[in-house]
């Protein structure tokens, strides 16, 4: 495996992702939109919330920072989509396969390219959000919320595996389906679980601290394990040109 | 450059390639003809290891086929233009083939130059820039034709270049495809178009799931001609008809206006007798010509003798 050629490949799908206007404004749209948002309400939250603030705002930080994990899985669908999907429909994978590339270079190539962007858009995200959170917060807080071990783990661990979670599942899609946007629709399912922990999350059931985020993520990471042999054996060139739809 | 040796595929129980055997010499171009699902793209598609076979060796550009640590080095010596052009819409020309000679490993110079070379070839440069979704079929096919030579390929295999382009891109192509035949390039044609295989192929090959044959064009018709002579005579008269039925058989004469088409074993032996048999009923001879089968019907017929109800 040469990282290299891997690289390139992913260098040149980050390149063409720029001329899609609908996934680049996402790419930046959705961080920012978590990153500002989020603390503003977190800001009125503070200010009308009564009581002692520092009882009930963590819960509620932990629960919006946990966007950014469900924005590491939702963002890359539509890259990698794109990417496999976009290549098979414009007939250009052909050309890829026939060129002196492995088809695990091509395979973590298309991954690279929709897991860069997707974590540096989620990574940039955060650090305005824990700027803003701490500078709304502080005062009822009486100390800097951020950064914590909880954000750590969740940006560290749980995105990239919510990201790779993700590309797999559209990939193992990309095989049974004809056009973009059915991709994106099958892989949107897989949310879900994690809206589903996020909403917990609120209601505090369970709380999203660093423990219970630190199993999240082994449990995620079992899920990826297992979706990555599966999409392995997806992603081989016979089975592409010959039985892929 | 090329050796196959009963090479086969298999997609479950359906044979789709069966036993074929070739061997192409360096610098030659060589024409796989077939109609739809004859196992030509089957065929590339195994030579350029795209996809596995399932029986049967092969041997391309010094490469084995099958074996692991040949692969990579096979595709570094190959260029292939699939039946789709496939070409990253949104990039330029250049970018299309910037790209392809990175993944080849080209260094900057070599690439530039190369790229900067075929795109004037190919009288693409001065839109080296421009997106490729705006260019026309034939620009585009152009460009994927520039692409699989990006890397200056030891063999090229082009699957139907010129299907489904108007006239003037197809002549396009088909002036790029002579270009490439003077440049000397081993190059594998899978066509279905047999006035250009006639016209830039050296040898040609008939594929139905098995190949039926392979020869030069002139080969293949010649294998076919020599038994049928077309006598015009100033005016047909029944004496000649029957004069040259009594010598060849009535079932082996046709007559057409003033013309008899008479079906002979040897030419060479049998000609000089129908002479003498039109001349001997006061036939008056215009004109007596061997009839060559073109490579069409050549090919008609080797595909229609192999349908299973002919």
């Amino acid at each position: 495996m040469r990282f290299s050629k891997a690289w390139l490949i992913a260098r040149h799908d980050i390149r063409l992702i720029r001329s899609r206007k609908g996934i680049f404004y996402a790419l930046i749209g959705f961080p920012i939109g978590v990153a500002i948002g989020f603390p503003l309400l977190i800001a009125y939250i503070a200010s009308n919330g009564g009581g002692s603030p520092g009882s009930y705002l963590p819960q509620f930080i932990d629960a919006f920072s946990f966007w950014f994990v469900i924005g590491a899985a939702s963002l890359p669908t539509s890259i990698a989509a794109y990417g496999i999907v976009g290549e098979k429909v414009e007939k250009s994978l052909e050309p890829l396969l026939s060129a002196p590339v492995t088809d695990g270079e091509i395979l973590l190539g298309k991954v690279l390219a929709a897991f860069v962007p997707t974590i540096a858009a989620v990574w940039a995200g955060s650090v305005l959000y824990m700027a803003l959170v701490d500078w709304w917060t502080v005062g009822p807080l009486g100390s800097l919320y951020f950064p914590n071990l909880q954000i750590v783990v969740l940006l560290f661990l749980l995105a990239p595996l919510a990201c790779l979670y993700s590309v797999e599942v559209c990939i193992i899609v990309s095989s049974r389906v004809t056009d973009v946007r059915s991709a994106q629709q099958y892989s949107g399912p897989i949310m879900l679980p994690l809206i589903f922990l996020y909403i917990a999350g609120e209601l505090g059931k369970p709380v999203l601290n660093a423990t219970n985020l630190l199993i999240i993520g082994g449990v995620l990471a079992g899920i990826v394990l297992g979706l990555f042999s599966v999409s392995i054996r997806t992603f081989r060139r016979e089975e592409i040109l010959t039985r892929w739809r | 450059m090329i050796h196959a040796e009963a090479l086969s595929k298999q997609f479950g129980s359906l044979t789709a390639v069966d036993r074929v055997s070739l061997d192409l010499e360096e610098g030659e171009v060589f024409g796989f003809l077939g109609p739809n699902g004859a196992g030509k793209t089957t065929t590339v598609r195994m030579l350029t290891t795209l996809i596995s076979k399932s029986s049967g060796a092969a041997v391309v550009a010094g490469c084995e086929l099958g074996k692991e640590a040949d692969e990579l080095k096979l595709r570094e010596r190959i260029g292939l233009l699939p039946e789709n052009v496939g070409l990253y819409e949104n990039s330029s020309a250049y970018e299309n083939l910037e790209y392809f000679g990175q993944l080849h490993g080209l260094d900057a110079a070599t690439l530039r130059r190369n790229i900067e070379r075929l795109l004037r070839t190919m009288e693409l440069w001065e839109k080296k820039d421009v997106p490729v979704a705006t260019f026309s079929k034939g620009m585009k096919q152009k460009v994927a034709i520039a692409r699989t030579l990006v890397h200056d390929p030891l063999v090229v295999f082009l699957d139907e270049p010129t299907a489904n382009l108007d006239p003037e891109a197809a002549k396009m192509v088909r002036d790029t495809l002579l270009a490439l035949k003077k440049e000397k390039r081993t190059i594998f044609l899978n066509t279905h178009n047999l006035d250009e295989a006639q016209r830039v192929c050296d040898r040609v090959g008939i594929l139905r799931t098995r190949l039926l044959t392979v020869g030069s064009p002139r080969e293949l018709e010649a294998r076919m001609s020599g038994n049928r002579t077309a006598v015009r005579l100033e005016r047909m008269t029944e004496a000649v008809v029957n004069a040259v039925s009594a010598r060849f058989g009535p079932d082996r004469v046709e007559v057409s206006g003033d013309q008899l088409i008479v079906d002979v074993d040897d030419p060479d032996r049998q000609n000089p007798v129908l002479a003498e048999a039109v001349f001997g009923a006061g036939g008056r001879l215009r004109q007596l010509s061997q009839l060559s089968p073109s490579l069409e019907e050549v090919y008609l017929k080797l595909i229609h003798e192999e349908e299973p109800d002919a």
